[in-house]
């Protein structure tokens, strides 16, 4: 590591005020807080208020933590395509053909969202915002593998610049960037972000998988998605060549989905990751997961034919879709969700329970995860104020009363 | 009597430095529902211009004469008289238009550009000064109404005034209309950017 750091210290007057590369400044500041701790935090040893531990430390371990469910999603991709297209493959195929397929929705998110946040910061003259490490990430990750690029351009695109940089950057957000990206491809492109064509991948890349072809009694539905649309007769999920889901696959992430947020499993890894690092709250997490149990167990109480998502277990609520995913990586996003700890139950609760309410009885959205986190982040200062108020309004009644004695 | 007007910036003011809709922001619920094809926002356009001028044209005749006490109420049916003149005429000669704008001719009576152009000036102003008042403030309406219109039909349907202009190979290559442009959000971001650019423009509009 030595080398590195000389050279940017060798590097580092040419980008300091006077400099040839003065224009840069950002970008070297940028690069080399990425690369290094900077000065300005605290030391790793002694006694500080605050740790060293400044955002973009912050934001590679969301990104670890991410990991699991992007490994996971190119297994699933390649499995899925092989199951579909019938083409046999070992794992190492299958995790090549998911890399090589997620692998060019990856750049295309990075670029244009990176791309837009050197020139603004270019232009207020301020330093490169880490914040669109992890969305850069968690926007192929929720979005179906068959997303054309350029509708992941256009949609990152106008989430970087309308939900984030007018407001100020990282940080100033109301509403949680990728979620929001997803949101506009959603209502924008529709054909392209729901269905039961988009979640599996078709094509064949450099060789490997086969072309799937849907007409011969194979469905990429999702299970969401087969619910949504099903219509008499006992409820029985199907994946794609049309074999029946256990609770088990569904758990392990074995089905046609969004391309990371399949599996419980490596949500829960991350999940983990995120708590021991005390990045996310698990008061946050606790309570989606809570208000998913309650209002699901409600709808299971009062199933009618008529929502069909009613039939489902209220445990099997937080295995399908992007429950889990928005439980544990959206709704916990410490930029948009509420700061006060009753705050935080409310916030939660309120999540869960609009997630199941909207899948459950909507059969217009399949999935409502990505509007109750969205919906959550606008009422969190609202929620914030009240706590806040209501501690101030029995403190000052207990003022009172000690006055009084 | 008020102080001395200029017909001149009477006329060409609300286009830009006091524009109704990117300015005032009033009249922001019609520009959200007609603006999604470019043809209503068109005859919308016209609509409030002609409303706006006659209806600033006749409360300025009558305004010596308006009790103050009752002069909403009296301003509101002037308006009212001349909308459903307006919603006749859209029916008796451009029937598709008026089916697309449906309630929303109705509605110009409710249109807070109306009110507040009677109120702040031609009740204190001569007749002609209060035409051009109307006329330039309807026109400053229509334009933002136009400009939004054109890109939500342009960027969510492809076509402009119902003519097909992104082409074909446009949609073989994959290109797709985007759907969220009809909907009313988008409207409201594309009067930010407008407002945005404007104001980017004209640095005294700027809050601090």
């Amino acid at each position: 590591m030595k080398p590195l750091r000389k050279f940017l210290n060798r590097v580092k007057p040419n980008f300091e005020e006077g400099g040839r590369l003065h224009a840069f400044h950002s970008v070297f500041d940028g690069i080399e807080t990425f690369l290094y701790t900077p000065n300005t935090t605290s030391g790793p040893k002694g006694t500080h208020i605050h740790d060293n531990f400044d955002s973009k430390r912050l934001m590679i371990i969301v990104v670890l933590a991410l990991l699991p469910c992007l490994f996971f999603g190119m297994y699933n991709t390649g499995y899925q395509n092989m199951l579909a297209s019938g083409t046999k493959a070992d794992f190492w195929q299958l995790m090549a053909y998911g890399f090589l397929a997620v692998l060019p929705r990856l750049v295309v998110a990075y670029v244009v969202g990176l791309g837009i946040e050197f020139i603004v910061a270019q232009w207020r003259k301020e330093e490169i915002q880490e914040g669109f490490l992890v969305t850069g990430i968690l926007i192929p990750l929720i979005c179906p593998i068959e997303t054309p690029l350029w509708m992941i351009a256009v949609a990152t695109a106008f989430s970087v610049i309308f939900v984030k940089e007018v407001f100020g950057g990282t940080g100033y957000n109301i509403f949680n960037v990728a979620l929001v990206t997803r949101a506009f491809l959603f209502f924008a492109y529709p054909a392209q972000m729901s269905g039961d064509k988009v979640f599996v991948s078709t094509k064949p890349i450099c060789g490997l998988g086969g072309t799937v072809n849907f007409a011969d009694g194979i469905s990429g539905a999702t299970p969401l998605g087969q619910i949504a649309t099903h219509t008499g007769g006992e409820l029985q999920l199907q994946d794609v060549i049309g074999d029946p889901i256990s609770t088990w696959d569904a758990f392990l992430g074995l089905i046609p989905g969004s391309f990371g947020e399949t599996s419980t499993l490596c949500i829960l890894i991350g999940g983990v990751i995120l708590l021991a690092f005390g990045i996310a709250s698990w008061r946050i997490m606790f309570s989606v997961f809570a208000g998913g149990l309650l209002m699901g167990w409600i709808a299971n109480t009062f199933s009618t034919p008529t929502y069909p998502a009613s039939f489902l277990p209220a445990t099997d609520q937080l295995l399908y879709g992007g429950f889990a995913f928005a439980a544990v990586f959206m709704a916990t996003d410490p930029v948009t969700a509420c700061r006060t700890n009753a705050g935080k139950y409310i916030y939660g609760l309120l999540i869960g329970a609009v997630a199941v309410l909207i899948r459950t009885y909507n059969n217009g959205y399949p999935e409502g995860a990505m509007l109750a986190v969205l919906l959550g982040n606008a009422l969190a200062p609202l929620i914030d104020y009240c706590v806040v108020q209501s501690n101030v309004s029995r403190r000052m009644k207990r003022l009172k009363t000690e006055e009084r004695q | 009597m008020a102080e001395k007007i200029n017909n001149k910036s009477v006329l060409l003011n609300p286009f830009s430095k006091n524009n109704p809709v990117i300015v005032q922001v009033l009249g922001i619920c019609s520009v959200l529902a007609v603006t999604a094809k470019l043809e209503p926002a068109i005859v919308m356009g016209v609509s409030v211009i002609a409303v706006l001028a006659f209806s600033n044209v006749i409360i300025s005749l009558l305004r010596n004469t308006i009790p103050t006490s009752i002069r909403i109420i009296v301003q509101l049916v002037v308006v009212a008289g001349l909308v459903v003149i307006v919603d006749q005429l859209l029916k008796a000669y451009a029937y598709d238009a008026s089916k697309q704008l449906s309630v929303f001719i109705g509605l110009i009576i409710t249109n807070c550009i109306l009110m507040g152009r009677l109120e702040a000036f031609a009740m204190g102003n001569k007749p002609w000064p209060s035409f051009l008042d109307g006329v330039g403030n309807g026109a400053g309406y229509a334009i933002i109404l136009v400009i939004v219109g054109f890109f939500r039909e342009l960027l969510g349907s492809g076509t402009l005034l119902g003519y097909p202009v992104i082409g074909k190979w446009a949609y073989d290559a994959g290109y797709v209309n985007n759907g969220l442009m009809i909907l009313p959000p988008m409207a409201l971001i594309v009067v930010a950017c407008i407002i945005w650019v404007h104001r980017s423009r004209n640095k005294e509009l700027q809050e601090d």
